[in-house]
């Protein structure tokens, strides 16, 4: 159970908390003494005696795979936080039981409800840069400061590390702007202070069509006040940068008519990106998500945005990212190692020199 | 309470607009001095209180002001706790628990320590707020502190929550123990004063969003609009420039238009824009 999660959807019109399990005893009775919640240590107990129509899970991510099927079993549908699960096998089962199921999936990657970056998808949709060459997704922020820590993020077998708990967003934006790459290379799962995970993540991505994109997450880094996930995409007729907050365009002279933008620069703000939504706690982001599960749940529409599906494809980028970084330098500075003379190439009109 | 508020977001690199803005001021303001500076500057256009969270740079400010009684004789704090960071910082590296036991106050730390811990083995919520709001307000010893803020993050998880019993808690330890008006900062304007009625905590002091096209006001404008006609609460604006997508002329001409506000909270990192917001109060509101 995560308590922002609960606050959320028990702030929600639509949506009656009829049960909540936890694996700390103590949490669950100061909630239950305090707010009259029905609480459980163990979920499937809960699922027993409880009737459902939707299942939320917040845990550490070596729990999602049981939980969920133990729900889609049950004929529930789920929202489960990022990663799905941490092989992209299971998630791809999981998403095959949900799809033969005819159940609503969900899974938590808040920024594709950030407004500044459905305005990126906008603008790519209509081709605004031109051809995308190339993107670099970054996140930074302050989460593991010194060496010792004792919570399941610290620990890889937990699904912690900063590959799976940070690098997960950066990477879900990829895929939902370029799609599953064709491979990745150069990856380093380097450590700042962990001790038993990593705590950055630099990677090469390959997509097709000559799309190459770069990752480069830190999330030992006091120097941001809090999280801060970028993308800067660049593309034959102009460039893209947002976070959060904003969206910077540049937009060259070869660039479509885009309504809206006009050649040269262009900043967009939040405060015209976002809408209201019923209950505010960490971001508009976060409540818009939840409210968006809750309507497909309601109008059972199954193919979307974040569905199981799509986020098995993020997964199988972190399982890429894993094993490419077992493999270190691909160009080693030996002796067997020798330049060849650069050859200069013939332009179309030019002789060589 | 005076009509205008200092607030502090700017000094803490806080900018709902753009991270490059935010990331240049936490700079210039890494020095204490060019705090003070600006604090100054709105202290002398008569701008003599400061809502502030518990930050802990805020706590050397308090030691500047409580060393100068005379330079800063109606120098007023509104504090607001917790300093949601530090809490949430702790309780990623060692868990809820563990986070209480952090920040449990230095001062009389056997007894801090009997009273939380029994608290904590009674499962008592009472002993735990009581607890963690006199450790955030022992910076403030011997200052002016009339009006103690819960900020949004935590007033609105405890509203989602339904943990109603948290805020007769919070107000009745800020009145007995401080002689202090509690204060609830929300995004969620409406609902919380739905909640606040229920509990029978009566004309409360009220801070959100407020402006002109609605940014970030839970539960839309026209609710907000409803509940300023219709409730009796003391309402606080903040957010009134919608960090700057407003021009400061219409937002200052429009929030001075709504009903029953009693005051607006503004942060400003410059002498000129500090007296040009206080020149529009006094042009568009001239009750002050």
């Amino acid at each position: 159970m995560g308590l922002s999660h609960l606050a959320m959807i028990n702030a929600h019109p639509d949506v009656k908390v009829d049960a909540v399990v936890d694996s700390t005893g103590y949490i669950l009775d100061v909630l239950s003494k305090y707010t009259g919640l029905r609480t459980f240590t163990d979920y499937e107990t809960m699922l027993e005696k409880v009737e459902l129509d939707a299942l939320l899970i917040a845990t550490p991510t070596r729990f999602h795979g049981p939980m969920v099927k133990a729900a889609l079993d049950k004929g529930l549908n789920v929202f489960c936080e990022k990663p799905l699960t941490l092989t992209s096998k299971e998630s791809k089962e999981l998403a095959a039981l949900a799809e033969s199921k005819g159940l609503v999936t969900q899974v938590g990657y808040h920024n594709r409800f950030v407004g500044a970056f459905r305005e990126v998808k906008a603008l790519l949709e209509t081709g605004a840069i031109g051809r995308v060459t190339h993107i670099l997704a970054e996140a930074y922020g302050p989460v593991v400061l010194k060496s010792k820590g004792s919570t399941w993020r610290s620990q890889r077998t937990e699904g912690g590390g900063c590959l799976y708990d940070y690098a997960a967003h950066p990477v879900d934006l990829l895929s939902w702007y370029v799609g599953a790459p064709v491979g990745v290379g150069g990856t380093i799962l380097g450590s700042v202070f962990s001790e038993n995970t990593e705590d950055e993540v630099f990677s090469t991505l390959y997509y097709p069509d000559n799309v190459s994109a770069q990752l480069s997450v830190n999330w030992s880094d006091e120097s941001y006040r809090k999280m801060t996930t970028q993308i800067t995409i660049s593309g034959t007729a102009g460039r893209i940068r947002a976070d959060r907050q904003e969206v910077q365009v540049f937009l060259r002279d070869s660039a479509p008519k885009v309504e809206g933008y006009e050649k040269g620069w262009n900043v967009k703000y939040t405060t015209e990106l976002t809408e209201n939504v019923w209950f505010y706690l960490r971001g508009e982001e976060y409540s818009a998500q939840l409210d968006h599960f809750v309507k497909r749940v309601e109008n059972h529409e199954l193919d979307d945005i974040n569905s199981f599906a799509s986020a098995s494809t993020t997964d199988r980028v972190l399982e890429l990212l894993t094993i490419d970084a077992e493999s270190g330098p691909a160009t080693r500075d030996d002796e067997s190692v020798v330049a060849e003379r650069p050859t200069a190439k013939r332009g179309l009109f030019g002789r060589r020199s | 309470m005076d009509r205008l508020l200092f607030g502090d977001n700017q000094f803490f690199g806080v900018n709902h607009m753009s991270e490059e803005k935010a990331r240049a001021q936490a700079m210039r303001f890494q020095d204490l001095d060019a705090v003070m500076a600006v604090l100054d500057n709105a202290y002398d256009a008569g701008i003599t209180t400061f809502m502030c969270t518990t930050h802990e740079r805020i706590e050397k400010v308090a030691d500047r002001v409580r060393s100068n009684p005379e330079r800063y004789a109606d120098f007023t704090f509104f504090p607001g706790m917790p300093y949601a960071h530090k809490y949430a910082d702790a309780v990623t590296e060692s868990g809820m628990l563990g986070a209480v036991r952090k920040f449990l106050p230095e001062e009389g730390i056997m007894n801090a320590m009997l009273r939380g811990g029994a608290s904590l083995a009674r499962k008592d919520i009472e002993g735990l707020i009581t607890l963690l709001v006199d450790a955030e307000m022992t910076m403030f010893r011997d200052l002016k502190t009339p009006v103690i803020w819960l900020q949004n993050v935590v007033v609105d998880l405890l509203l989602g929550l339904g943990f109603d019993d948290a805020f007769t808690i919070f107000a009745n330890h800020v009145k007995k123990r401080y002689n202090a008006e509690p204060g609830y900062i929300t995004m969620n304007l409406p609902m919380l004063l739905g909640t606040l009625d229920r509990l029978g905590i009566e004309n409360p002091i009220i801070c959100s969003n407020i402006n002109k096209i609605g940014f970030r006001m839970s539960g839309g404008i026209e609710g907000y609009r409803e509940v300023l006609e219709s409730h009796r609460f003391r309402a606080v604006a903040m957010s009134v420039f919608a960090s700057g997508a407003i021009p400061a002329r219409e937002a200052i001409e429009w929030i001075s238009e709504q009903p029953n506000i009693e005051a607006i909270v503004f942060g400003a990192s410059s002498k000129a824009n500090i007296v040009s917001t206080k020149q529009l109060m006094d042009e568009f509101d001239p009750r002050q």
